[in-house]
């Protein structure tokens, strides 16, 4: 089995009413560790992960995977920002990523029960996902990104707005997931959280990509003035 | 459990569905509303296994029934219609059962004076004259037919706010009567057995004209091959029996005679 | 008023000398508007998820219908059914016309625009939930309809029972296609317009308390059965 790595993005555009939300994007991203998406409000994150997971339609430019896009597709996983919260248990809510790929619906929740109290959510699986608070809801979607063992999971601010016990358990998961081997790939406004995180950047300005650098060289010497500036703190337009 | 109670479902509600000797017959509201047909098919059934599957219409749509295949018998009060019945060569033939009568029904007090008159001409003629409320059934049964008929003969066309035509079998045009305190025709047998009487009463009865005969017409098989023709002449031959005879003859409501067997029972002979 | 009362008291002695002809009548009425809510459950929730999940030009064009059709004449569909049927009609070799069949065949036309219109509401919701997660797993189409009705299942209830009160208490159409034949296709609801029509208000009545305690009785079993599926999973 060929791997998903290289997945070279050229002259990628996302446009919706004319207006140019990311792109043209060129980037080629290699098979290893963890890629932080950061940048100022507005200047495409989401759109960008979206591109790459191919849930937005590209405008314009290509994508292409090392393997054929449906193969691809099937070998990643997405958590969005607000995770979408099945009208089921909790462990019908991880199991179904397995039972959609067809496995039976008891080896399916016997291993959605492992990765539920991998996440920390042993308690509830019987409970109503609906119910859930905001980290247990992102440790749901993680688990339900995970439990098909892709070789990709994409990360859309994965701990906007949780507390620091909460995004200290996701990040430990993130990190034991990476540790496994997978591929991530997140964006966070949080810039410690970048820091903990990320093996590489990439600088997100006006839906281009600004500067990608490997993590340390991108925190201690970026350069341009304009990642420069965002690591202070400054506002950057 | 979902699927037993599915199965359980379909399989009740097939029972309807099929059954050996059913034929079906479309008889008038006024037939059916007289209580004769509940003595009747339990009889039929007993003496010859057919259950007879009774619509209740009017005779336009009996008529209509019959043409469309969709019964294998008609029994109607209605001479012309069924004489166009059999020219159309939708039947085979009309077989006079029996009869009753018309009645003339109004307010208690009778205001207009229907109850005077010598004949029913004499009677619409009257109410006409009055303008007191009338109710007619207006939907093209042979009762409806059977009064405008009668209106012709007395020469007065019915019109004017007095004149309601409801469209509608007789028991509603009866309680659309009796809401209003207005006079309509009808024939006993309904009148009888009709449950809401309120302030109404029989104000005109016995003119000859007012007899209403009963004619059974089987459909025509060569027009529709799936009619059950062996139990329509079965059924034919028990309604002119001595035992039809006997059980029409002695049906009544409240001591009231309601139906007269009239059936030329020689005729199943000749045929 | 009075008849109020007596059809009450009638009704209450209907009910509890377990009169013969009444059951009969009041089963026929459930197996006819089962049956039927059944065959159109099976045809309108479907509908309503492909509906909901599929872009297709003629989309808006099939939901308008739908929420129009829903406003359908029980008459009209009753007439129109009864000429299909007839023996001199296309379908008239079949011989449906005055059975229960046909009854039940114009209770699904009656019904499946109402089920599909309600379902089809509460989906779009859903789907527009769940779309952007479903996508990104890649789930079929099929698996898609099957996800949405699984989860909506409640709110399909709803649609159903809707359904199943329209039906139940129906009786333009099934008047003209079922012929209120007596032991063959009357039920509650053509029985009243009889009792009705002879002037026996009071027995009227008393069916159409029957009636109203049926269809109540129905709608509180679903409900119950529902929600104890509810604390069973969760």
């Amino acid at each position: 089995m060929s791997g998903l790595f290289p997945l070279t993005v050229a002259g990628a555009t996302s446009r919706r009413a004319g207006h140019q939300l990311v792109g043209p994007v060129d980037l080629t991203l290699g098979g290893e560790g963890v890629t932080v998406v950061i940048g100022p409000n507005g200047s495409g994150k989401t759109t960008l992960l979206r591109l790459l997971h191919g849930a937005a339609r590209l405008s314009s430019g290509r994508l292409d995977w090392a393997c054929s896009t449906e193969e691809a597709r099937r070998r990643q996983a997405f958590v969005f920002q607000q995770p979408v919260m099945m009208r089921r248990s909790v462990l019908d809510n991880i199991a179904y990523p397995l039972t959609v790929r067809g496995t039976k619906r008891a080896a399916a929740r016997a291993q959605a029960r492992v990765w539920g109290e991998r996440v920390g959510l042993g308690e509830m699986l019987d409970r109503a996902a609906p119910v859930l608070s905001g980290g247990e809801r992102q440790k749901l979607a993680i688990a339900r990104a995970l439990i098909a063992e892709p070789e990709l999971v994409f990360l859309d601010e994965p701990c906007a707005a949780l507390d620091g016990r909460a995004m200290r358990e996701i990040e430990e998961i993130l990190g034991a997931a990476r540790a496994n081997g997978t591929r991530l790939i997140l964006s966070t406004h949080d810039m410690g959280q970048a820091r903990r995180l990320a093996d590489e950047v990439v600088f997100l300005l006006k839906g281009r990509v600004h500067e990608r650098a490997p993590a340390d060289k991108f925190f201690n010497q970026p350069e341009t003035p304009q990642a420069r500036a965002f690591l202070r703190g400054d506002i950057v337009e | 459990m979902k699927r037993t109670i599915m199965a359980a479902v379909f399989a009740l509600a097939a029972t309807g569905a099929a059954q050996a000797e059913e034929m079906k017959m479309a008889v008038t509201t006024s037939f059916h509303n007289s209580g004769l047909s509940d003595i009747l098919l339990p009889a039929i059934k007993e003496d010859t296994g057919i259950d007879v599957q009774l619509l209740v219409v009017g005779t336009g749509q009996a008529i209509k029934l019959g043409e469309a295949g969709d019964v294998d018998a008609i029994l109607v009060h209605s001479r012309k219609a069924e004489e166009a019945f059999l020219a159309a060569g939708h039947g085979t033939h009309r077989r006079e059962i029996m009869y009753n009568d018309f009645i003339f029904v109004g307010p208690e007090d009778d205001a207009a004076g229907a109850g005077k008159a010598e004949d029913a001409k004499g009677a619409l003629a009257a109410i006409a004259g009055a303008e007191a409320d009338f109710v007619s059934r207006g939907d093209d049964s042979g009762t409806h037919k059977k009064e405008l008929s009668l209106w012709a003969a007395a020469g007065i066309t019915p019109a004017g706010a007095w004149y309601k035509e409801v469209g509608a079998g007789m028991g509603a045009s009866l309680n659309t009567a009796a809401g209003m305190g207005a006079y309509i025709m009808s024939d006993r047998a309904s009148w009888l057995n009709f449950g809401n009487k309120a302030g109404l009463d029989i104000v005109f009865e016995g003119d000859p004209v007012l007899f209403n005969q009963y004619a059974y017409l089987p459909v025509n098989p060569e027009k529709h091959g799936h009619v059950k023709s062996d139990l329509v002449a079965q059924l034919e031959d028990w309604l002119v029996s001595d035992r039809a005879k006997e059980l029409i003859d002695s049906y009544t409501i409240g001591g009231e005679t309601l139906f007269v067997f009239n059936a030329d029972q020689m005729a199943k002979a000749a045929e | 008023m009075v008849d109020l009362w007596s059809g009450l008291a009638q009704a209450f002695w209907l009910v509890v000398t377990f009169d013969k002809e009444l059951l009969e009548i009041a089963l026929r009425s459930l197996q006819v508007t089962l049956s039927a809510l059944l065959i159109a459950c099976v045809i309108a929730l479907p509908l309503a998820a492909l509906l909901a999940v599929r872009r297709f030009r003629a989309r808006r064009m099939v939901v308008a219908v739908l929420n129009a059709l829903m406003g359908l004449p029980p008459v009209v569909v009753g007439l129109i059914v009864y000429v299909i049927l007839s023996r001199s009609g296309p379908l008239g070799a079949l011989g449906l016309l005055f059975t229960p069949w046909a009854m039940i065949i114009a209770q699904v036309i009656i019904i499946v625009p109402l089920i599909a219109s309600i379902a089809h509401q509460s989906l779009r919701d859903l789907w527009h939930e769940y779309h952007d997660l479903l996508i990104s797993m890649n789930v079929t189409q099929r698996q898609k309809v099957a996800t949405l009705l699984w989860d909506a299942r409640r709110a399909l209830l709803t649609a159903a029972l809707a359904g199943f009160g329209r039906a139940i208490g129906e009786v333009g159409a099934i008047m003209i296609v079922g012929g209120n034949i007596d032991h063959a296709t009357r039920v509650l609801t053509t029985a009243i317009a009889l009792e009705t029509g002879k002037g026996e208000f009071a027995l009227a009545l008393a069916l159409g308390f029957v009636l109203i305690a049926l269809a109540i009785s129905v709608n509180l079993a679903i409900h119950w059965v529902g929600r104890t599926e509810r604390e069973g999973r969760w």
